[in-house]
């Protein structure tokens, strides 16, 4: 009896095509395509795309399990080589703050403007309860929070609590790192109570802008406005502008997943959810900024003028790096 | 024959479509492979911060405004934010430079790729890589300090933390393609890597002896036609096997085997047999393969 396997001389014909391209494969998964010299670089897709060919005819004509499996295994280790992400952790950070951050950022200014509203909001409410009644107060600062900073509080060890304070001074950037990582847990917690919908984000935010306004407006009421506003902004334009951003992008996930127009709730979550992740990203590295003003600058700097300086100055260079990084290159 | 072909369980297989219009199949990961991927980064994460805390304590300037017994606080400065940091970072270059693994992953032999078999972008692994964060090590936060999320925040958070804690990390059991909600945010799957040996063509040695006119046994037409694809794997499985009970179930195929062909000769438990067996009925099989015909098992 003779035997007739077609399979088997395909097999014998294409045999060296997939060992090849199984080497170099095995070559760039051990130390990545940078390890290809030029020429077998220009062989990977020629090979790729015949060792497809060969699984598509394979699949009409063969019944070898073994040779079946082998070039599945084969042809999708080599399209991870080729679609697989592009390296360049360097390139990509450069690429990120240069163009890719401040252009999202853009992108979701809406959002990212509502959040802010409500942030406002909420500093807008409880600066006007707490003006004409201290005892508001108390509602929205906790005692854990206030730290002995409330209206029974002498108008002296407010203002050195702004300054020269003890509990500060000694902490410097042993602080800042803290104050990051804790910052930098909120944000991403806004960003993620979008997942919920998106409401806890808005109370999230205005709970958050309460109790800024009612340390405002007791502070104000003991004529250190102007010395609070010098203490909370210098880091507190980075630390809003990225709270914003934060709550912003949570209400991005929660608009794609409540209406997620023509797509599918799930891609459009993943399509809108990966934009907003550039967004989040940046968030983080204005937390690490703010974090190291708050820790370091001002507890080195007790001018309120200076302090103003440099809130006005990362006001300016934050607007302009959003208004214009990014803008024409393609 | 019994079922003992070890194929991936249909469900768990997803076919993505090349950019060269070619279906590829993946298997997802199963949720142990994913756990056990997680603690191995989960170990060699707690290492490194073992380390950086050790090398702290043992360089940093003193701490001036310590009280006597409290831990300097630059050590607690470093390792917070060396904590936070490399937590999020370890995930995101590992993923970023090894194609979708990190260490732990390539060791269980799973990765992560794009949905839409697109090329996995760098975006996509740092969202997802972010949702953890938020999928697992804030609600574990919040269980211990719920005043980190506002200042007031009722004990009740705490509770609420384990529920999401519950799930969030649950998520992935429940949906079709395992995603958990960093997957589904960046639009990711992970999946088993892809690793298969070839091996030699078991029909090779018999098509060449056969074509010197040495093969052993005939086999009729109506013999041929008795098994289908299904068992015809199974065989070869079995052909492929290098353990000590080969010799037995081989003896045990053949007998069943000859039984069911209704083999006319003498009595044979050979794996010689059973190759020729098989490369006939593989040719066989083939051959109406390319007329459109699949026979898929014995029963069709």
């Amino acid at each position: 009896m003779v035997f007739q396997l077609k399979s088997y001389e395909f097999r014998r014909e294409r045999e060296r095509t997939w060992r090849e391209l199984e080497r170099l494969v095995d070559k760039v998964e051990k130390s990545g395509l940078g390890a290809l010299e030029a020429a077998q670089l220009a062989r990977l897709p020629v090979l790729y795309r015949a060792t497809l060919s060969s699984l598509s005819v394979a699949r009409s004509i063969s019944l070898d399990r073994n040779l079946l499996d082998y070039l599945d295994g084969l042809a999708a280790r080599a399209y991870f080589c080729l679609y697989g992400t592009r390296v360049g952790v360097g390139s990509t950070v450069r690429d990120f703050f240069a163009r890719r951050f401040p252009q999202a950022v853009r992108r979701f200014w809406i959002p990212i403007a509502m959040a802010g509203v409500i942030l406002a909001l909420g500093v807008t409410t409880a600066w006007v309860m707490t003006a004409r009644n201290q005892d508001w107060f108390y509602v929205f600062v906790s005692d854990n929070y206030a730290q002995g900073r409330t209206p029974t509080t002498p108008t002296e060890e407010l203002e050195s609590g702004l300054y020269d304070d003890e509990t500060f001074s000694g902490r410097l950037g042993q602080f800042a790192s803290f104050l990051f990582s804790n910052n930098a847990r909120v944000g991403l917690v806004a960003f993620a109570l979008g997942f919920l919908a998106g409401i806890p984000v808005y109370l999230l935010l205005f709970t958050n802008g309460l109790v800024l306004g009612a340390f405002a407006a007791l502070f104000a009421s003991r004529g250190l406005g102007w010395d609070f506003w010098g203490w909370i902004l210098p880091h507190g334009v980075t630390e809003l502008t990225a709270i914003a951003m934060s709550g912003g992008m949570g209400l991005v996930l929660a608009h794609a997943l409540v209406f997620p127009g023509r797509a599918t709730r799930l891609q459009n979550l993943a399509r809108r959810g990966r934009a907003a992740g550039v967004v989040m990203l940046g968030a983080i590295a204005m937390f690490l900024v703010a974090g190291l003003i708050e820790g370091f600058f001002r507890q080195m700097v007790q001018d309120v003028n200076v302090r103003f300086l440099v809130a006005v100055g990362t006001m300016i260079c934050f607007g302009a790096y959003f208004a214009l990084a990014g803008r024409s290159a393609r | 024959m019994s079922r003992v072909l070890t194929e991936p369980d249909p469900a768990s297989v997803r076919e993505i479509l090349t950019p060269e219009g070619i279906p590829l199949r993946f298997e997802l990961a199963g949720a142990g492979d994913r756990a056990a991927a997680f603690f191995i980064d989960m170990l060699i994460w707690g290492l490194a911060v073992g380390l950086i805390a050790l090398l702290a304590s043992a360089f940093a300037p003193t701490d001036d405004a310590a009280e006597p017994g409290e831990t300097n606080r630059w050590v607690i400065a470093v390792v917070t934010l060396f904590t936070f940091v490399s937590r999020v970072f370890y995930f995101i270059w590992f993923e970023a430079r090894w194609r979708g693994a990190t260490p732990g992953k390539s060791r269980i032999g799973i990765r992560v790729m794009d949905r839409n078999a697109e090329p996995l972008r760098v975006d996509a692994i740092i969202v997802r890589n972010f949702m953890r964060e938020i999928e697992v090590w804030v609600p574990i936060a919040l269980l211990t300090q719920p005043e980190l999320l506002w200042p007031d925040a009722p004990p009740l958070l705490g509770l609420f933390s384990v529920g999401w804690l519950i799930v969030l990390v649950l998520m992935p059991l429940f949906n079709r393609d395992r995603l958990r909600v960093g997957d589904m945010v960046a639009g990711t799957v992970v999946v088993l890597s892809p690793r298969a040996a070839l091996r030699t063509d078991l029909g090779g040695r018999e098509v060449e002896r056969s074509v010197k006119k040495a093969a052993q046994f005939t086999f009729s037409k109506k013999q041929l036609e008795v098994y289908g694809i299904y068992e015809l794997q199974v065989l070869e499985e079995l052909l492929r096997r290098q353990d000590p009970y080969k010799r037995e179930a081989v003896h045990a195929v053949c007998q069943r085997i000859q039984r069911r062909i209704q083999w006319r000769g003498d009595p044979v438990r050979t794996e010689r047999f059973l190759r020729e067996f098989y490369t006939a009925v593989r040719a066989h099989l083939e051959q109406r393969m390319l007329l459109g015909k699949r026979k898929k098992d014995k029963h069709s």
